[in-house]
């Protein structure tokens, strides 16, 4: 069975003053999407997480370009649609949740016109249906009295709800793969469990697909069954959301790991040395040799290939974690 | 008198809201409603609340930037309301702030130089050699090199501006830093060596900290004691560590299941709130926690529980420890 989504050597850059500069936003991204599953795609800002997820909706910037690569949506290749047929495909068969409700809300329509607009356009519903469907999905998500809430504008609603609203557009035209950018970033934290506790349900009832892109190793471990682990524009590991928290074998997953605080543990912290890369002068080898610990003459002159060391997963390193210990 | 460093008693804040511009007030919004804490000479409290609780209001009435509706500060034994006009500034200088997003902290028009010396120029008589000199020490300890001094703020990541606003903050001879969510606006690899950099600097020079943030594991990491409010009331304050093996109140529980786990498997007792923050402007009889309490009994939505000790050093104001 071929998987929901694979996006296969995608390459996305940005092209400014004149040609001059090219940044590398997204530099050879490969994974793959199962039907039902969580992908998460974990980064810092600047890493290329965004603009793969613009790229795969094809919704990139103007001076943007998906310069190579293939998305294959069940078999069809979205680089090669237009802008026509794309239109037919998001809603349809991807939504997307972005981080700020506010801005991803039309403030001039009312909840009922905003959630209703995928069921009419891709699921063609009508009159009764229409609006029982709406009901659904306000229901769906948790909004309390939906009849009434219907009639509101988005200003009218708290954080979190409108972010429960964006889950109902994204649901609207049943699509078979959500694609959450970031969708909680902007919540409290008490909001923020109730939201993902209820995409997980959303996700169990209609067997939808996520793509979840964070920078927060904690929602990894909550939502995520795969992870592929971002760095200057390229997916540095690839594993299981187990695999990654026990077995971490790039080093930069091990530091993201070690440098985030613990409930109820006070152990010192660890800091990445240096910053991250600027993606218009990407440090020849490996991106990471700079702030890397374990770096090596052929890492500052030789780019690592995407290898899996045993099966599981693949990491993009010439020293990855387990075997250097197992050496050593 | 305690030795404490700083010591907020009863504190409350109130702003009046709606009407129109010479009408009357339409209600008041209860910002920060009765808060007690004491912060010790180099201990870190921390506080810990959603948006909306009051944890900026609190910063503001300790950093003397609103006066307080009733309730003292007190800082190094002597009230704040009472002091000079000289003795304010003479506070002001000992108390600074660093914000949660340094790219609006710091002025883009001067150079970094200048903003690290004109709090020392506002509030002590030194020599320009002089300045330059604090100047130059203030960047070493934040592990900057002297020579950022002729930058703009602008050629900074973000980590390095805050660490330009710690500079800024420590170049008075500081007493207290008020840290509003210092790591929030930054990268996660950044997070660890501003937290790690404040836990130095407090070794060091022996400065107090209130480090306020919503996350808790941050929190917990960083303060020796950890103070949790909601909707402008302290609902529990205990020694961080010991919160963090047994929150008491439920509110405080919510928040620790609510805070992520560090791997996939680590299991939670669940407590998912329902519902949302109440309106700072009507806020329920009784317990102001009580309709999102999964514990609510009658009586708390009826009498308002007191914060009280629970057990030594921990305060709780719930009626799940009361005696009745």
């Amino acid at each position: 069975m071929a998987p929901l989504l694979r996006v296969s050597d995608l390459r996305a850059h940005y092209v400014g003053f004149g040609g001059t500069r090219v940044v590398k936003a997204v530099d050879g991204v490969s994974f793959s999407v199962e039907a039902g599953e969580t992908f998460g795609l974990v980064g810092e800002s600047g890493c290329g997480k965004t603009t793969t997820c613009h790229a795969i909706v094809r919704l990139l910037s103007p001076s943007g370009r998906i310069v190579s690569g293939r998305i294959e949506l069940e078999g069809e290749d979205l680089v090669k649609k237009s802008q026509a047929e794309m239109r037919r495909i998001r809603g349809r068969r991807i939504a997307t949740i972005l981080q700020d409700p506010m801005a991803s809300l039309d403030p001039l329509f009312s909840i009922y016109d905003q959630v209703a607009e995928p069921a009419y356009y891709h699921r063609s519903l009508r009159g009764r249906s229409l609006r029982q469907r709406v009901m659904e999905l306000l229901a769906a998500v948790r909004i309390p009295s939906p009849e009434r809430r219907m009639k509101d504008f988005p200003h009218q609603l708290s954080g979190g709800m409108r972010q429960r609203i964006v889950g109902a557009i994204a649901q609207a035209g049943g699509p078979r793969l959500i694609i959450a950018d970031e969708p909680t970033t902007n919540l409290d934290v008490t909001i923020q469990l109730q939201y993902l506790n209820l995409l997980k349900d959303l996700q169990r009832a209609t067997g939808v697909a996520l793509i979840f892109v964070t920078h927060n190793l904690g929602i990894v471990a909550k939502m995520c069954d795969r992870v592929g682990v971002m760095y200057a524009g390229k997916i540095v590991e690839m594993q299981s959301v187990r695999g990654l928290f026990y077995r971490a074998r790039h080093p930069y997953t091990k530091a993201l790991l070690d440098s985030i605080p613990k409930l109820g543990v006070r152990q010192p912290l660890y800091g990445i040395p240096g910053q991250p890369p600027d993606l218009s002068a990407l440090p020849a080898g490996c991106a990471f040799h700079p702030r890397c610990q374990r770096a090596t003459d052929r890492c500052r002159v030789e780019e690592p290939r995407q290898h899996s060391p045993n099966g599981d997963g693949h990491v993009r390193c010439w020293l990855p974690i387990e075997e250097a210990a197992a050496r050593g | 008198m305690d030795s404490s460093l700083l010591a907020v008693r009863d504190l409350r804040k109130h702003f009046p809201v709606g009407g129109s511009l010479f009408g009357k007030a339409r209600g008041v919004v209860k910002a920060v409603d009765g808060v007690s804490f004491t912060i010790g000479s180099g201990e870190t409290l921390g506080l810990v609340g959603e948006s909306g609780c009051g944890k900026t209001t609190t910063s503001k009435l300790v950093l003397a930037a609103e006066e307080p509706t009733a309730g003292t500060i007190e800082f190094e034994g002597r009230n704040i309301a009472d002091l000079s006009r000289a003795d304010l500034q003479d506070y002001r200088a000992k108390v600074q702030v660093v914000f949660q997003d340094p790219y609006s902290s710091l002025s883009p028009r001067m150079r970094v130089g200048d903003i690290i010396a004109e709090p020392i120029k506002a509030h002590e008589a030194l020599s320009a050699a002089e300045v330059r000199g604090r100047v130059t020490e203030l960047l070493e300890l934040v592990g900057l090199r002297p020579d950022a001094a002729r930058l703009f703020p602008h050629e900074f990541s973000g980590g390095q501006r805050q660490r330009l606003a710690i500079a800024r903050a420590l170049s008075t001879r500081t007493r207290l830093v008020v840290l509003d969510e210092p790591v929030s606006a930054l990268d996660v690899s950044i997070r660890a060596h501003i937290i790690t950099l404040l836990e130095e600097l407090q070794q060091r020079l022996g400065v107090s900290y209130l480090f306020i943030a919503h996350d808790l594991a941050a929190v917990a990491h960083v303060s020796q004691r950890t103070a949790v409010m909601y909707l402008g009331k302290l609902v529990e304050v205990g020694d961080s560590l010991e919160l963090c093996a047994g929150p008491l109140h439920p509110y405080t529980k919510a928040l620790f299941a609510a805070s992520l786990p560090s791997h996939p498997d680590e299991s939670r007792e669940e407590i998912v709130l329902s519902g949302e923050v109440p309106s700072a402007l009507s806020p329920p009889r009784g317990c102001s926690f009580h309709p999102r309490c999964p514990f609510a009994m009658p009586r708390c939505s009826e009498q308002e529980p007191r914060l009280l000790e629970a057990s030594p050093g921990r305060r709780v104001a719930c009626h799940l420890y009361s005696a009745s």
